[in-house]
């Protein structure tokens, strides 16, 4: 589904990125941890085309993401705050992502009701702009937008910051549904590895922008995943 | 501990983000500030003797007094915008071993140091000086400056106290009108009698105190009050306002840009620098007022057509320059999703469009001062929608500034480069050159025709100029996310 091949991402000397070959089957569950720094927001920036690799380059479903456009329809992401419209309620924003991926409003709404529990009554009819919820509620939003008008390739940086414990724990069990159930490609970052020991069926290691570590997440991963963090 | 606040209070001066800008817009500013300053003290300076001239048997300092109301209403009416008491500074200093009280008195005393305060006393400075070196008794003039210095003050202290609610600044400006009414159909001398008021003042230098004390009591009140409220639930808490959710179901009409419109409505409607622009557009149909019936310009003077193209363009070039930097704080979220980027163009083009469109509706009137500034306005009109609307947002593509939505409106400059000056060349001065360099060599007519159809021509190939325009924007995005990405810039 995905292929990385001989990316580099270079700002003046210091090289922040560096996958000589990286393949992500469809249907995975893929993580991505490593600490402040080691290039995961910089890699996810450089799949959606929003910063320009210096070498290499990245190919989503047969689309070469920085040349083509037309793995807009079929990719849907949340990376931060900024993709949020901090001046629309959370209806208007889910609506307004519906339109452009496609789907009316009756669409969108059907979609919305799946996620009654995730949002624990604190998104929908509120009477607020979405610049005025809490950071664990934007997030909230943010993350269901992402799952808006069917999309083939999900990117979530750091889902499970700022959420609460009960949101954390329904937040798992969906991305692991979208992967299993649905066939969905999900990339997940995070700094918590007991999190993504849950969810992801594969874990990649990054450190300094290099991948360091490729595992297919079994019982032992944790342990290992903490006793190379521990240094 | 008041020398840490102070401290503070610089570094926050010169190390915040609006110092580092450019040279260009900080001159510029620095330029308005001491033209304001300059405006003051000349007016304070020659005051004296223009009301000398005027009204020979009267005391200037009679007159002066008559108007001293009006100033303390008007004063507190704009204050109202124009000065918050800034609480949340304070924040951080909450979780310091540093007393409330202090605090308190902090944002208070610095409030009093505000700019706002500064600018009367650069009227009332040299106007006093001149009133001495004119033979007024200097004991009388000093405790007359101490009054005004206090009265200042308190319009300092009570504009917090009345802050809290808008029925106050209704009630301010129906006084101001009815006392003006009052006066102005004779009903009752308001300012004799106000003003023998505060003649006293300046006739018994003793009377400093009472302004002084109002200053005083207002500053205590704003203590007390503030001095209990100083948690995060109570005075320092952001505002929320209650959001409506509109459908703007007439908007589907446009078929494929409707989604856009109603972002661009929603934008504009919510936020305050964008509200602003609105109003600020609506007000400058008065712009004509200045010019037109002036006899030095003549019937078809370049004047006109400058003011024509500003008047029609106002909301073009306010809003406009700042494409696409008002979605600058999601513009990475646009640019991840299937956006066309030429729908997102169009609905900024329309609302433009329809912009002009009623700015020259609301410009009909003016032909009251002759068929040919009609004639000229609805030249520059064509000219606005045919060639400034895609020129400006070509010129959009080059904005790699970040604003912040909810940033105050007044005197934010933030998203300002030197793009925003560049624009303004070809928006406004190329068609004042075509404009006066036809008039003068052929005519008035081919002067105008010229504009018109340059405009016609640019609105009926505006297709391909839009295709232009998205390559450009398409050709710099990655700059632009760089850019609109960076706070504080």
């Amino acid at each position: 589904m995905i292929t990385t091949q001989h990316l580099t991402k270079r700002y003046g000397n210091q090289l922040v990125l560096n996958i000589e070959y990286l393949e992500i089957p469809k249907g995975q569950s893929f993580g991505l941890v490593g600490n402040n720094g080691a290039g995961k927001t910089t890699y996810f920036s450089l799949l959606l085309d929003l910063i320009q690799p210096t070498t290499g380059h990245i190919v989503n479903n047969d689309i070469q993401v920085n040349t083509s456009e037309e793995w807009k329809p079929f990719t849907s992401s949340f990376i931060d705050e900024s993709f949020l419209i901090g001046y629309l309620t959370p209806e208007e924003y889910f609506h307004f992502i519906g339109e452009l991926r496609g789907q009316n409003k009756a669409d969108v709404n059907a979609l919305l009701s799946n996620f009654e529990d995730f949002f624990h009554g604190e998104i929908l009819g509120q009477r607020k702009y979405l610049r005025d919820l809490s950071k664990g509620n934007q997030k909230k939003a943010g993350i269901v937008a992402s799952f808006i008008g069917n999309p083939e390739v999900i990117i979530l940086d750091e889902p499970f910051a700022n959420l609460d414990p009960t949101t954390q724990i329904r937040l798992k069990a969906i991305i692991r549904d979208l992967a299993a159930k649905q066939g969905i490609t999900v990339l997940v970052s995070s700094h918590d590895l007991m999190h993504i020991t849950e969810v992801c069926e594969r874990i990649v290691v990054l450190n300094k922008g290099e991948i360091v570590k490729d595992i297919q997440t079994s019982t032992e991963t944790l342990r290992e995943l903490e006793s190379f963090f521990a240094g | 501990m008041f020398k840490h606040f102070v401290n503070l209070q610089w570094k926050s001066f010169f190390r915040s983000s609006n110092f580092g800008k450019g040279l260009a817009l900080k001159l510029l500013m620095g330029f308005f500030a001491i033209y304001m300053m300059v405006s003051f003290a000349g007016l304070g300076v020659a005051l004296y003797f223009i009301l000398k001239k005027a009204f020979p048997d009267t005391d200037p300092m009679l007159i002066v007094s008559g108007y001293m109301l009006y100033w303390v209403l008007i004063e507190l009416f704009f204050r109202y915008f124009m000065q918050k008491l800034p609480v949340m500074d304070i924040k951080p200093l909450l979780l310091y071993p540093i007393n409330k009280g202090k605090i308190t008195h902090y944002i208070l005393v610095k409030s009093g140091l505000s700019g706002y305060n500064f600018l009367s006393l650069f009227f009332a400075v040299p106007f006093s000086i001149v009133l001495m070196a004119q033979g007024y008794p200097i004991l009388n003039v000093l405790g007359w400056l101490g009054a005004i210095i206090g009265m200042v003050l308190t319009i300092n202290y009570t504009n917090f106290i009345i802050n809290k609610s808008d029925k106050v600044l209704l009630i301010i400006g129906v006084v101001i009108l009815v006392l003006y009414g009052l006066e102005y159909f004779k009903v009752f001398p308001v300012k004799d009698y106000v003003g023998q008021l505060f003649y006293s003042l300046f006739e018994n230098p003793i009377l400093v105190i009472i302004p002084l004390g109002l200053a005083v009591g207002t500053y205590f009140i704003n203590y007390a009050f503030l001095r209990k409220r100083l948690y995060l639930d109570a005075s320092i808490k952001k505002k929320t306002i209650e959001a409506t959710t509109s459908e703007l179901g007439w908007t589907k009409r446009f078929g494929d840009i409707a989604p856009f419109l109603q972002l661009d409505l929603k934008l504009i409607w919510r936020n305050k620098r964008t509200k602003m622009q609105v109003f600020i557009s609506l007000a400058f149909i008065l712009y004509g007022l200045i010019f037109y019936g002036m006899d030095p310009y003549g019937e078809t003077s370049t004047i006109f057509l400058f003011v024509g193209i500003f008047m029609t363009g106002v909301f073009l070039s306010n809003f406009g320059q700042f494409i696409p930097a008002w979605d600058s704080e999601y513009y990475s979220m646009m640019m991840s999703q299937n956006i066309p980027l030429r729908k997102y163009l169009e609905s900024k083009a329309g609302l433009i469009s329809v912009s002009v469109v009623v700015m020259f509706l609301l410009s009909i009137p003016y032909v009251y001062f002759g068929w040919k500034i009609l004639a000229i306005n609805l030249g520059c009109a064509l000219y606005n929608l045919g060639v400034n609307v895609p020129v400006i947002l070509f010129f959009g593509s080059f904005n790699k500034k970040r604003i912040d939505l909810n940033k105050s409106a007044i005197g934010n400059m933030q998203g300002t480069s030197a793009t925003q000056f560049l624009v303004l060349l070809p928006l406004m001065v190329v068609p004042s050159v075509i404009y006066f360099t036809l008039k003068t060599f052929v005519s008035f007519e081919a002067a105008l025709i010229t504009l018109s159809v340059m405009g016609i021509i640019g609105f009926a190939l505006r297709k391909t100029l839009l295709d232009k325009v998205t390559e450009a924007y398409r050709k710099r995005k990655y700059k632009m996310i760089a850019g609109f990405r960076e706070q504080n810039s």
